[in-house]
């Protein structure tokens, strides 16, 4: 969790020009730290690259826009940290 | 290429969608009203418009990866960089890779040559939708056929 974390909070850094003692993980991509949709596919292109992945964002953005999902359980970094392990250990299994 | 109309491919050369590249030819012509005003006595095919030539081949990758389901728009362009002019009449070659294929975008990589030297090239991203209106779709597939969109490599990939 926590190497998942450092290596999310320094793309996040890296990409947005953002202090990086400033991204918690309790701090949502968004609302706090500004990061717009657009900022947002560079991290995802880096978080895929990064992790091996390929983060669901239509899905996720899809169940936010349908009222089944919040924004905070996809876009707060802890929340996306632990999604990211998820997919990570499935593409292991 | 009628610059015009923003129809800046004449026709798909290659589209290999297992290599996820495309290679095209569009040839930039020897009149347009764009060229007096860039410019007067000195026409130039606009640096603008060879991105958006890149962004379009660029652009039909992304469609036939996504089987005419879905469509690109541009969302950013990086690192581009016009290395040299481009005259009236020049027969440019643009070819595309498809670098990331993300969740509603993607991540390409262009370049421009005109015999064999190098043009520009730049980083391109898309965000990948589906297509607003059955119009719009309807309106590419015929742009496709137009400049020779290869629609078996569609049913073979």
């Amino acid at each position: 969790m926590s190497s998942t974390f450092d290596t999310v909070a320094n793309i996040i850094a890296e990409t947005c020009d953002i202090p990086r003692d400033t991204i918690k993980p309790e701090s949502h991509a968004i609302e706090d730290l500004g990061i717009d949709s657009l900022d947002f596919l560079d991290i995802a292109f880096a978080i895929d690259k990064a992790f091996g992945i390929k983060l669901p964002l239509e899905q996720w953005t899809q169940e936010v826009n349908d009222g089944k999902a919040t924004t905070e359980q996809y876009f707060v970094l802890q929340n996306l940290c632990t999604r990211i392990d998820g997919l990570v250990a499935a593409k292991g299994a | 290429m009628r610059i015009e109309y923003f129809q800046l491919i004449d026709r798909i050369v290659d589209l290999d969608t297992s290599a996820w590249t495309i290679d095209v030819e569009a040839v930039v012509p020897l009149e347009s009203t764009i060229f007096e005003g860039h410019f007067p006595g000195q026409p130039l095919m606009p640096g603008v418009l060879l991105i958006e030539s890149m962004a379009q081949t660029a652009g039909w990758l992304v469609i036939a990866l996504n089987r005419f389901e879905r469509m690109p728009f541009l969302a950013a362009v990086k690192e581009a960089k016009l290395r040299t002019f481009v005259l009236p009449g020049t027969t440019l070659r643009i070819t595309a890779k498809l670098l990331h294929d993300g969740s509603g975008y993607a991540i390409t990589k262009a370049t421009i040559t005109a015999d064999g030297k190098p043009i520009c090239d730049a980083e391109i991203t898309f965000r990948v939708m589906l297509f607003p209106e059955k119009s719009m779709r309807h309106a590419m597939e015929e742009t496709a056929a137009r400049i020779g969109f290869p629609m078996q490599a569609l049913a073979d990939g």
